[in-house]
């Protein structure tokens, strides 16, 4: 199996469309009266480009995909557009879309090929026009030779790539992912994440794709909307997400973050707990944030910077990550080189490039101090 | 004004059109549409006609002119029925469940060859209907039957039990069985054999193992099936009906009722009591062993 | 010291295994000993005389004489109510399967009374309630009804199983995602992925009509007896040998039947177990 999809297929064969949501809500009636799923939202995808949904489970993420798709209905006065029609009230089956599930939803009473042609079947074209474009669709997500198969006879990744094929096959006008690859090993799902973003890139189609793995996030979205308890967090590219998190949460759920509290200002630095920082920020934040990848560990002689102990090490292969005690409630994360040779207990000296930090200006939730030092080990993955 | 209703009534079903195609979607509304002949038939043929058999129940029985349902607890003939009925059944349940517990904990621990042919024998007559039921403890227990010949040999008297209770609780006890059997095996199949392992490892002898994780592991199942052997021992019709009226169980009395007497307020009445006591026993076995399932889990 | 310890308790477990057996194969006998008893007698010529009064066949072929029209009309009931219970039950089971948890709990227990509550209740109840349409009660579509109100559960319990276990709720969003309506998806998509639980659910109607006495025996007339009625009728009032030779029918005719329900029971575990891994 080659690590990328044939190029071919005039799957984007008509122009790329806009999908574009106004005041989409859903509210679920449950026992304890109303459960707001997603409050009122807007948004636009542009035409081609590949827009992630990310988040925790809960919030919204697949709410939002399920009423672009038409599987579930906005509350009332919400609008869907695909271009310049509207499709509110248009059920699944008439919006032209196509769908890959995160259990895959083929069917066990088909076999691969006719899994693939389903939808060109539905739709009334001729045996031989199914078979052909079939055909083109297994070349390109090189199913070669398992045509025949039946389902259960396929592994997880041939699985997704069926699913993929199927929904593709009928050229439809959008395609829509929900967590498609949240069932498959780690390596598998690398594969296969390399494979749709390429895939994606090569026919130029509008695509949303819900999922909650950042990397996953981060390696297919043009753009990324982070999503907690139905609403937008943030919308953006995934550097500004990464570089520039609107609120504490995007910044938590994204990687990981370091905190510093500001204790005083200085010429040309900032006094926090255990030291100071190089920074002529101005801002009225009394926290400012930095990525642990960007903590850069010093000589003890430098005049302006932070010291702490080591308390804990991960090995994590390409680096490793040293949780720093500087006094401060949290202790400080810290990425170095992996052959560096660092102990618990040993004294050391970090700084902060002044680009590297910066503040959040959205709502200002902290994290519990517990929850932190958990998502540190947790989010070294 | 109706011009404008005709008007919209009239418009082609654009595509940004109105909510009850919205709703098809939703799928429910198909859902209830697929429910519905189901339920149509249920409450035509079933609801309704019970309901009125429950009102009928509180008529005048027409032997002593009394509500129907009074009569029952008033009356020791009925009262007494009851009692036997119920008693029967208990002892039935609790007989079959033992046997059947021996047997089933036996057959899914063991494979041995003839297993399988052993299990088919077991739960191969739990098709048969209660009057072939009914024949086959007349094969055993009649005047021509297995203990009669027995007997002729060895006594010279024929031994019959067929046409009394005994030939009674032995025809429940025949069909209660491979029920059982059934319902154990599979709790047994599915109790996690580490836990014996567990036990084994610290220290308990194989009948300590047997009280202490075996039994409390399918006791939810025993009791369930139990619950149901006891239902069905409770209307079982068939059976009594093939043995004899001589045999004084509700369902017979029921039959009795409204066949011999016409007496359709004893017979409502006597029908509504058995049902809520099969039904009630059924509830509180579902209620049982779900609970235990939930605290197993 | 160890050795002889392992030793004395294998003895122990193949002396209690032992034990096991003799009781299983006690009970065994049990259940089975007056099935043959029964098929014996339907065989042999005089049963009280015993076998050497020599084999037969004509106590079947006098069974067959006297009661083909009752053997006849449970066939014929037990398609009718299969017909019945596939048009109401699976729809049903699709239902359930769609409405929201708590009516389904609610809709299936109702579904389920005619089966909790004695065939007797049952019966008493339908006469009552219908018991004044001559043609309707004197005909066999009103034992028919019977039987479809008992064996409808044994109908839609599989079908249900069937299509949560293969999550057919999520088939359905991929087929509609692809452009299949409503009808098309049910008879692409959902009919055929039910297939083993319909088959399942079918065999067991089919075995539980054919034998349904308790409901059956209310609701017959002299001209609407069924195979169970026909057995105790002769119980009642033939000889020992015409009603074994007449369970023996009935046996022959239900044997076939229990054994495709176990194997068919057995494929599917099969095909389940594949299926997940």
């Amino acid at each position: 199996m080659k690590s990328t999809f044939a190029t071919l297929p005039q799957v984007a064969h008509r122009e790329p469309v806009r999908i574009r949501l106004r005041q989409c809500a859903r509210t679920f009636a449950g026992r304890q009266g109303q459960h707001t799923a997603l409050h009122p939202l807007d948004l636009a995808v542009e035409p081609g480009e590949t827009l992630v949904l990310l988040g925790p489970s809960g919030c919204g993420k697949t709410t939002t995909l399920r009423i672009i798709s038409g599987l579930e209905q906005p509350d009332a006065g919400g609008e869907v557009w695909f271009g310049d029609e509207q499709v509110t009230h248009l059920p699944i089956e008439k919006r032209d879309v196509g769908m890959v599930f995160q259990n895959y939803a083929l069917f066990p009473n088909m076999n691969v090929a006719a899994n693939i042609g389903y939808g060109l079947k539905i739709r009334g074209y001729s045996a031989e026009v199914i078979r052909q474009r079939t055909g083109e669709m297994v070349d390109m997500v090189h199913l070669q030779g398992l045509e025949q198969r039946a389902i259960h006879e396929l592994s997880g990744g041939q699985k997704q790539r069926v699913a993929l094929a199927r929904a593709m096959a009928v050229q439809p006008r959008v395609l829509l992912f929900d967590e498609p690859l949240a069932a498959l090993d780690a390596k598998l799902r690398d594969r296969l994440r390399i494979d749709i973003g390429q895939l994606l890139r090569q026919l130029g189609i509008t695509a949303v794709y819900v999922t909650h793995d950042q990397a996953e996030a981060m390696a297919l979205g043009d753009r990324i909307a982070v999503m907690e308890k139905g609403r937008i967090a943030q919308l953006g590219t995934p550097q500004q997400i990464y570089h520039q998190p609107a609120t504490a949460f995007v910044a938590d759920f994204i990687g990981t973050v370091n905190r510093f509290a500001i204790l005083g200002r200085g010429q040309g630095s900032l006094q926090v707990t255990g030291g100071g920082l190089p920074s002529d920020y101005q801002g009225d934040a009394s926290l400012l944030y930095c990525r642990p990848e960007d903590v850069r560990i010093c000589t003890d002689d430098e005049p302006v910077a932070v010291r702490g102990r080591v308390i804990q090490r991960f090995f994590l292969g390409q680096s490793q990550r040293l949780l720093v005690d500087t006094g401060a409630a949290e202790p400080l994360q810290v990425d170095s080189s992996s052959r560096q040779h660092w102990q618990v207990g040993d004294a050391i000296s970090l700084s902060v490039p002044a680009d590297a930090l910066f503040a959040i200006t959205g709502n200002q939730t902290q994290p519990h101090a517990g929850e932190k030092a958990e998502s540190a080990a947790g989010s070294s993955t | 004004m109706s011009q404008s209703l005709l008007t919209t009534g009239g418009q082609p079903a654009s595509r940004a059109a109105p909510s009850a195609q919205a709703r098809r979607h939703h799928g429910k509304w198909l859902a209830h549409w697929a429910l519905a002949p189901a339920l149509a038939f249920f409450l035509a043929f079933w609801l309704l006609p019970f309901v009125q058999l429950m009102v009928m129940g509180a008529g005048a029985d027409s032997s002593s002119g009394e509500p129907g349902y009074w009569a029952v607890l008033t009356h020791r003939q009925y009262l007494f029925s009851l009692l036997v009925t119920v008693l029967l059944s208990l002892a039935v349940a609790v007989l079959a469940v033992v046997i059947a517990a021996i047997c089933g904990c036996f057959l899914a621990r063991n494979h041995f060859f003839g297993r399988s042919l052993l299990l088919s024998m077991l739960t191969f007559p739990l098709a048969f209907p209660g009057v072939v039921v009914g024949f086959l403890v007349i094969m055993l227990g009649g005047r021509q039957g297995l203990s009669a010949q027995l007997g002729q040999l060895l006594a010279s008297e024929r031994w019959t039990f067929a046409y009394s209770l005994t030939g009674l609780f032995i025809g429940y006890l025949y069909f209660s069985i491979p029920r059982v059997i059934m319902t154990v095996m599979a709790a047994c199949e599915k109790l996690d054999t580490s836990l014996e392992e567990a036990a084994r490892s610290l220290g308990a002898n194989s009948w300590r193992v047997i009280a202490d994780v075996l039994i409390p592991g399918i006791r939810p199942a025993l009791i369930s099936t139990g619950a149901i052997c006891f239902a069905t021992s409770m209307g079982a019709f068939g059976t009594a009906f093939t043995l004899g009226t001589r045999i004084n169980v509700v369902p017979m009395a029921i039959y009795g009722e409204f066949t011999n007497y016409a007496n359709f307020a004893m017979s409502a009445a006597l029908s509504v009591l058995l049902g809520a006591v099969t039904w009630l026993a059924l509830a509180m076995a579902r209620r049982l062993s779900a609970d235990a399932s939930l605290g197993g889990a | 010291m160890s050795t002889s310890l392992s030793v004395r308790s294998a003895g122990v477990m193949h002396w209690r295994f032992v034990l096991q057996l003799i009781f299983t194969l006690a009970v065994c006998a049990f259940m089975i000993v007056p099935v043959l008893m029964s098929v014996l007698a339907g065989l042999t010529e005089n049963y009280l005389v015993g076998l050497s009064s020599g084999l037969t066949t004509r106590w079947i072929a006098e069974v067959w004489g006297l009661y083909a029209d009752s053997i006849w009309l449970s066939i014929y009931l037990a398609l009718a109510c299969l017909g019945c219970t596939l048009l109401l039950g699976v729809p049903a089971a699709y239902g359930l399967l769609k409405c929201r948890k708590r009516w389904a709990a609610i809709i299936e227990e109702l579904l389920l009374m005619p089966v909790a509550i004695p065939g007797l209740a049952t019966a008493l109840a339908l006469l009552l309630a219908y018991g004044q349409f001559h043609g309707f009660r004197g005909s066999w579509l009103f034992i028919l009804v019977g039987h479809v109100l008992f064996t409808l559960p044994f109908m839609i319990r599989p079908v249900l199983a069937v299509m949560q276990a293969i999550d057919v709720v999520r088939l359905e969003e991929a087929a509609s995602s692809l452009g299949a309506g409503a009808i098309q998806r049910f008879f692409t998509v959902i009919l055929p992925n039910c297939t083993s639980g319909i088959l399942a659910g079918a065999l067991m109607v089919i075995t539980l009509s054919v034998g349904e006495f308790n409901i059956t025996w209310m609701l017959h007339t002299p001209l609407t007896k069924t195979l169970p009625v026909g057995l105790a009728d002769s119980y009642a009032s033939m000889r020992l040998e015409i009603g074994s030779a007449y369970t023996l029918i009935f046996l022959l005719m239900i044997l076939p039947l229990l054994t495709l329900i176990q194997w068919f029971g057995q494929w599917a575990a099969r095909r389940a177990s594949r299926s997940v891994q």
